[in-house]
């Protein structure tokens, strides 16, 4: 053995690593359409293939894991509201497109066609549990329910029905901020929106807030975080800047769970992470003990 | 900036002839004053003839005038008040107490820096959520005894950071949009350099809002709109043209009362015209409601931004 180390040739040797994939901390992984065609769907949480329909039969939660897929606005509606009590205002609102942004129309007509919604959000008036409420709920699937002048027109009506109304303004919020499409007008909206939340604080009538998975931007700098009760979801991802956006600013990883609902419950931002299958008890317990008679 | 290109010469020959009549002592005024009218009269086109991106380059040059140089021309007896009384002071947006043509005011507004220290101190005029608290604080205070605010805007946007996330930078922000609607005194906002999104507006809800000239309010950056939309960070002239972010057009959006003139070829060449003109257009916009009634003052308020962004109804 010896002579044969002896005259061994030294190589120089490169160590090879390979090169681990990037784990984006914060970030959830592309879900999968749970609506879209295919009757089978991969989950992002457990990585078993489920059946689309029992996901479907379940809130959106995978039955496996209990992960949770994003719900319509109308899944988020029934979800609330008393069945055959919500009556739908404001569906015919179109956008002016007033920046005249070039392929705005024609991207609006075709997301309109994909989702068979007319924009990012669905307004009216409804009952939970016999409490009657103006809610509005947003649907990610619409442009990333991005608020526009429509969203945030419809918004402003049902916080206006609210106080015609003396009734309580819940808003299900989820969106990737304002958009872009409508320039500085969806800016406004934020101004818009909050102007009139502070209308209805003046006559005494509670918002409830549910900021959803995912709410950000333009969306979490005004109504989502002016609830007089603020609820989320478990594992719902909330913030004002996209965890993209904060890594390019200050070339740093961002801390495991960054942003998630029970994170920013401990930054002091949420009152209430409730369970879906709670969240309808959860939010009437709120609004009685608040506003009750 | 690229565009002034064609003046720098004709700024060298100005200086060149004044040099050498002083050096040989000949009067050589008469050619000096045509020289200047031309350079004058191509200051002007130029400057008539910015292309949105082109007022982007303005809107940022470190030249112009910030709010504490507006401060210094037209505020007497300033003194500056710090701190959001809950966890710190932030040096990106400065606020305080002092006068306007004799009259009480506090002002509040963004600050950038000019050089690289005092931009790290003053964080590139982003502000973290205790600069937009300190800001409420300071309205509030106003509110109490009935002084009007002027806020001047001026920031790329609410800084993006792990700390402004955890200390609740969308809650801050939405806040002093809710806040500022209800605030029982005249409130004035002039947009003074970049408008940049809800960092700006947080400063924004206002009775009467303005702009300058060449400053620009958009709710992305050109350059973030391109990447996004485009896919394509290059093409951000073109993001700038598509957004409409410059004051006469946003004016024409209705989203804004006035654009307020900049001296000739911009706010830097003379801070203070541009401070002269601020100051009379801002004095003439208090005048215009401080005899209003303050629940009517409110009612305007909200009207004013109630009507932003008509829609269609009806299919």
């Amino acid at each position: 053995m010896g002579i044969f180390s002896i005259n061994k040739k030294k190589y120089a040797t490169l160590k090879i690593e390979k090169k681990k994939k990037e784990k984006k901390v914060g970030t959830k992984k592309v879900e999968p359409n749970i609506t879209g065609s295919g009757l089978w769907v991969k989950c992002p949480g457990c990585n078993e293939i489920i059946y689309k329909k029992d996901i479907r039969n379940n809130e959106m939660i995978c039955p496996n894991c209990d992960n949770y897929f994003k719900m319509s606005g109308q899944q988020r509606i029934d979800l609330l509201i008393d069945k055959d009590t919500f009556e739908e205002f404001d569906a015919d609102l179109s956008t002016k497109n007033p920046l005249k942004f070039p392929g705005y129309a024609e991207k609006i007509e075709e997301i309109k066609i994909k989702t068979n919604l007319n924009e990012g959000a669905i307004s009216g008036v409804g009952k939970i549990y016999g409490m009657e409420v103006s809610i509005t709920a947003m649907d990610f699937s619409f442009l990333a329910a991005s608020m526009g002048t429509v969203v945030g027109e419809k918004l402003t009506r049902a916080i206006e029905r609210g106080i015609e109304r003396k009734i309580p303004v819940i808003i299900v919020a989820t969106s990737g901020g304002a958009r872009m499409h409508e320039g500085i007008l969806s800016l406004m909206q934020m101004a818009k929106t909050s102007v009139a939340l502070e209308r209805l604080r003046e006559k005494g009538i509670p918002f409830i807030s549910i900021p959803v998975d995912p709410t950000f931007g333009g969306v979490t700098a005004s109504f989502a975080m002016l609830g007089d009760v603020i609820i989320s979801e478990p594992k719902a991802f909330i913030g004002f800047a996209g965890p993209r956006v904060i890594e390019q600013t200050i070339k740093q990883k961002l801390p495991e769970g960054f942003q998630l609902s029970e994170f920013v419950q401990e930054c002091g931002m949420v009152d209430i992470i409730a369970k879906r299958e709670d969240m309808k008890k959860t939010v009437h317990r709120v609004l009685d003990n608040l506003f009750g008679l | 900036m690229k565009f002034e290109k064609n003046l720098k010469d004709i700024e060298h020959k100005i200086n060149e002839l004044k040099e050498f009549s002083k050096e040989k002592e000949i009067d050589l005024s008469g050619e000096i004053e045509k020289l200047v009218i031309e350079k004058e009269t191509i200051l002007g086109e130029t400057y008539k003839n910015l292309s949105p991106w082109d007022r982007v380059a303005v809107a940022r040059n470190p030249k112009r005038p910030y709010t504490l140089d507006y401060i210094e021309h037209i505020v007497e007896d300033f003194e500056e008040l710090h701190g959001d009384r809950l966890f710190k002071d932030d040096s990106a947006i400065v606020g305080g107490l002092g006068k306007i043509d004799g009259k009480r005011f506090v002002i509040i507004g963004h600050q950038k820096g000019r050089d690289m220290d005092s931009n790290i101190y003053r964080n590139f005029g982003m502000a973290n959520p205790e600069g937009y608290r300190k800001a409420l604080r300071l309205m509030k205070l106003a509110e109490r005894f009935k002084l009007p605010i002027l806020t001047l805007i001026d920031t790329a946007g609410a800084y993006p950071g792990i700390d402004a996330e955890k200390h609740g930078q969308g809650e801050a922000v939405a806040r002093n949009l809710m806040e500022m609607a209800g605030l029982e005194t005249q409130i004035i906002a002039v947009v003074i350099g970049e408008g940049g999104s809800g960092g700006a507006l947080a400063l924004g809800v206002a009775d009467k809002v303005f702009m300058l000239e060449n400053s620009i309010y958009s709710i992305i950056s050109p350059e973030g709109c391109a990447a996004i939309l485009y896919k394509d960070a290059s093409r951000a002239s073109e993001a700038a043209n598509d957004l409409k972010i410059s004051a006469d057009q946003i004016k024409k959006l209705g989203v804004i009362d006035d654009v307020i003139l900049e001296p000739l070829g911009g706010a830097h060449r003379d801070h203070k015209v541009m401070a002269e003109n601020l100051k009379a257009k801002v004095m003439e916009a208090y005048e215009e409601i401080k005899t209003l009634p303050i629940s009517e003052l409110k009612d305007l308020r909200y009207e004013k931004f109630r009507k932003m962004g008509e829609v269609n109804q009806g299919v």
